[in-house]
């Protein structure tokens, strides 16, 4: 566990609504929830939610804050919007749920095998890099995520699909070397640099 | 049309539901000349569509019989059908108000015989039952309205049914020449009371009311209670016409919502406690219903009524504000989809019929006053010194039940009585 979690742990302790609401984007909405259920009943992916957000805010209110911050749920949300939508009292649930996962991250607690965490790291990883996703490059890490054998049976699945990608361009073979990139790739990286310092400082005297 | 005499020293009421009705008559039997003007074909109002009151479960018809009786007995009191307020003009202590007055065709040598209505062929959507059935181009709105006399519909003038009508009328009743009227009065003091209207269903795109046919709303039910309704007194699906024996009610349909109605619009957690009564009255013991609600509203002396219907096995109540509705094609049930509150169960439940427990929504649009007045974001008007004298009653000034209501409109009347007798002093 970082130190950073020790530091927040010791700072909220036992009032992990407070923590949410100086540390997560859009937490301040948290306590508008009236436990309506209307944005868990409404979310595509609601069944495969361990704690659907109607909960996640109970969870919130109740201090359950190892529960939330270990758990996968709010990986779950693919911005569809839907509960935004129809949510009654107008909570940014999306943006919560994005919020607590990048919230979860940086204290070094979101769960290591999480498929849409993993992805993040790996299509922020590959972008930043130059300025450009490289699509080859981005496919084959995806394929072989989750180890050898499974990335040998994607890429066969999905054959056909890279080879239309080539036939019509959208893919070279090429990318494999280096690929392409944008026209100032230094720059890009030092504007990054400065963002992550600027986040940094901003965490640092919210926190 | 007899000429309108009034005076700063006149109430005005406008709109006839309970609480216009109260407010004018409290108002007159304490001396004060009062003209009411209501913009229906009779009074009476919402509650005149309601098949039984809650708490006591009494018929709304016997409340609106001891009100009639004191309007017919009262010499103070005018009453003015058809006529809506266009435009009002000046202070407290004198308002100059511009009334339109459509036409209704028929006099008051009308007997209610029904000879007309007979005789007529046309029909229209009838207003009184929401649509749910028909009406003839001449009609009658309900079997206790007052004026106690027939309306011909504007849409049948000029056409072979309205010689029909006329020819059958025994009594000269029928007058086709009859305009539309302006009239200009002087009041002192106006009272509000246009009431609400159900919100609309269909905005509630989840719900598929305007999709699903056995999706029906609160007010609907009621009239389907009626024995003179749409069903003949029965719960029946729209679908199908059978009997409706596994009910759903969703509580705040269009209310406490902040892409419909923002406001608790109060009465409907008591509308639906109240209608799930009518189950076992339709079916003995042979029933199912199902309550779906974020909290149930029933406050004070109103706990008890409430208390009882949790002790009904054959009821049951679903905390959990219903996401969506599908509907099962091969049987026509409405699925009710969401997530509860207390487990966070996912459900997804079939049923013969939901009934939306609809929101009250203020009936006249914020920015259709025939004066500036100060309104709520809800669409309510505000007790405040700036409207002057016109003070709202009834569902004009909030969601209220009828208990309420009738309370707000002896308010009004009161207030109304403080300024006219103010007009009175300084004229010595
Ligand atoms: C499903 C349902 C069930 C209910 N059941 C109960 C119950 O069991 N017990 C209970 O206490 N309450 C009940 N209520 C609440 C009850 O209906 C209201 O409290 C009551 O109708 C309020 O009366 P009102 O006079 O304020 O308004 P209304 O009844 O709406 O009367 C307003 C009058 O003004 C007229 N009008 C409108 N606009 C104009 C205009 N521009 N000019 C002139 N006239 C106009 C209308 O035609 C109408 O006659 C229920 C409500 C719902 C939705
Ligand atoms: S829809 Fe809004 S109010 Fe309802 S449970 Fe979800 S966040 Fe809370
Ligand atoms: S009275 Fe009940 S059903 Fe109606 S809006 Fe309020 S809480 Fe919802």
């Amino acid at each position: 566990m970082s130190d950073y979690n020790q530091q927040m742990i010791e700072k909220y302790r036992g009032n992990f609504l407070k923590e949410v609401e100086a540390n997560v984007e859009e937490g301040d909405w948290v306590k508008m929830c009236m436990q309506c259920g209307v944005c868990s009943g409404s979310c595509p992916l609601g069944p495969h939610w361990e704690h659907p957000p109607q909960e996640i805010f109970m969870m919130i209110r109740a201090n359950k804050r190892e529960d939330i911050l270990s758990s996968s749920s709010m990986w779950m949300c693919t911005s569809c919007y839907n509960c935004i939508a129809r949510c009654p009292r107008g909570l940014p649930i999306t943006h919560i749920m994005h919020g607590l996962a990048t919230y979860a991250k940086r204290l070094g607690l979101a769960p290591k095998e999480q498929p849409t965490a993993k992805f993040a790291q790996l299509f922020w990883d590959n972008l930043t890099k130059t300025g450009r996703v490289n699509e080859l490059k981005l496919g084959l890490s995806l394929y072989f995520m989750n180890g050898f054998g499974e990335g040998i049976k994607t890429a066969l699945k999905m054959k056909d699909v890279g080879l239309g990608m080539l036939k019509t361009k959208r893919m070279t073979p090429m990318e494999m070397l280096g690929g392409h990139k944008c026209k100032d790739v230094k720059g890009l990286q030092a504007m990054l640099k400065k963002a992550e310092e600027l986040e940094e400082a901003r965490i640092g005297k919210r926190g | 049309m007899s000429e309108v005499i009034a005076t700063n020293q006149t109430i005005l009421v406008v709109g006839g539901g309970i609480s216009g009705m109260t407010a004018a008559l409290e108002a007159a039997e304490c001396g004060k000349q009062v003209l009411l003007v209501e913009k229906n074909p009779t009074v009476g109002g919402r509650v005149s569509q309601l098949y039984k009151y809650f708490p006591k479960l009494c018929h709304p018809k016997c409340g609106l019989e001891i009100n009639l009786r004191r309007m017919k007995a009262n010499r103070n009191l005018r009453l003015m059908t058809l006529t809506e307020v266009t435009a009002v003009e000046g202070e407290a202590g004198n308002y100059s108000v511009t009334l339109k007055t459509s036409p209704r065709y028929v006099n008051d040598n009308c007997t209610a015989c029904g000879a007309c209505a007979d005789a007529v062929e046309a029909e229209f959507d009838d207003e009184h039952n929401y649509g749910l059935m028909k009406r003839k181009g001449a009609w009658l709105p309900f079997n206790q309205a007052y004026p106690f006399r027939y309306v011909l519909d504007p849409r049948i003038i000029g056409t072979p049914d309205a010689d029909k009508a006329k020819a059958a009328c025994k009594y000269d009743a029928i007058d086709l020449d009859m305009q539309e009227e302006e009239t200009t009065i002087t009041v002192g003091a106006i009272v509000w009371a246009t009431g609400w209207r159900p919100y609309d269903a269909g905005k509630i795109q989840p719900y598929g009311y305007d999709r699903f046919d056995n999706v029906i709303t609160s007010v609907e039910l009621e009239r389907m209670m009626d024995p003179h309704g749409p069903t003949g007194g029965k719960i029946l699906r729209p679908s199908d016409g059978k009997e409706a024996k596994d009910v759903a009610f969703i509580q705040c349909a269009g209310s406490r919502d902040k892409n419909h109605l923002k406001h608790c619009s109060r009465i409907c957690c008591m509308a639906s406690l109240k209608q799930a009564t009518y189950l076992p009255e339709q079916y003995g013991e042979d029933y199912k219903g199902t309550i779906y609600y974020i909290d149930i509203r029933a406050i004070d002396r109103l706990d008890d009524f409430y208390q009882n219907i949790q002790k009904d096995p054959n009821i049951k109540f679903v905390k959990s504000k219903v996401a969506s509705i599908t509907e099962d094609k091969e049987t026509g049930n409405p699925v009710l989809h969401g997530v509860d509150t207390e487990g966070y169960h996912r459900y997804s439940n079939p049923h013969d019929l939901v009934v939306l427990a609809i929101g009250m929504e203020p009936s006249v649009p914020a920015d259709g006053f025939p004066m500036e007045v100060v309104i709520n974001e809800e669409g309510f008007v505000e007790l405040d010194e700036k409207n002057g004298a016109f003070f709202a009653a009834g569902c004009s000034s909030d969601a209220l039940d009828v208990n309420r209501a009738v309370q707000s409109g002896t308010a009004s009347a009161l207030r109304a009585i403080q300024v006219v007798n103010r007009v009175a002093g300084a004229e010595g």
